[in-house]
């Protein structure tokens, strides 16, 4: 971690780390629970946008960039995923 | 020091946007709401916690990646949102029951392709062209 006194970014990208995991717990929560289909929608997108920003504190955490386009193709896959679910679901009412 | 007080301060206000996020979505009554609080609130905590990352990294190639990462998400996830749930409101998901206005109640609610695609019910090819 570079400069001489690491520990202030260290703590909080761990702090931020398990506020990151609570949320996509529950999230978790809301995707096993939803009771429409569209609610369970919501909360993969969620879980998927949650993992992005969770990638992104593991590269600050761990100082490796080169996880970064990761977090690229996850939020494109997300975005992708979103979409065909939204349009599986207007075709699935007729 | 001050840069990692800010990297800091930018990693947990964004992980604490995430934490409103889920409270929201587990907490908000109806879908609509909890659409509204899943998609606003973890999108900006992400560009708070991608910021932080670029802060952090210093580096022209890595901020470059990271603004690619914001600018991605910024873009796709209110169309997404948007699609989700105009689905939802035509599959008659159930607004909350203390909702006081809803503009599209007296306008028909099929939507625009749907309605294309159950009018022409003679092409299937032009149906599909549709989808």
């Amino acid at each position: 971690m570079g400069a001489g006194m690491p520990h202030i970014v260290e703590i909080a990208a761990s702090a931020s780390m398990g506020m990151l995991l609570l949320a996509i717990g529950m999230a978790t929560w809301r995707l096993l629970r939803g009771p429409d289909l569209a609610d369970r929608v919501v909360a993969l997108d969620m879980i998927t946008l949650l993992m992005v920003g969770f990638i992104g504190v593991y590269a600050v955490r761990t100082g490796i960039d080169a996880v970064l386009p990761v977090a690229i193709v996850i939020s494109l896959i997300a975005f992708l995923g979103t979409v065909a679910f939204a349009r599986y679901l207007l075709r699935r009412k007729t | 020091m001050i840069t990692d007080i800010l990297i800091a301060v930018l990693l947990l206000s964004g992980g604490a946007f995430s934490l409103i996020a889920a409270l929201g979505i587990v907490r908000l009554p109806d879908f609509y709401m909890r659409m509204h609080a899943a998609t606003k609130a973890s999108a900006f905590g992400l560009v708070l916690i991608f910021g932080g990352g670029a802060i952090f990294f210093a580096d022209i190639l890595v901020t470059l990646e990271i603004l690619l990462i914001i600018f991605f998400v910024y873009v796709t996830a209110p169309v997404a949102a948007h699609l989700i749930g105009r689905a939802a409101y035509h599959m008659n998901v159930p607004l909350w029951k203390e909702t006081q206005v809803d503009e599209l109640a007296g306008k028909g609610s099929a939507p625009r392709h749907d309605e294309v695609r159950t009018d022409r019910k003679e092409g299937v090819a032009s149906e599909r062209k549709n989808i």
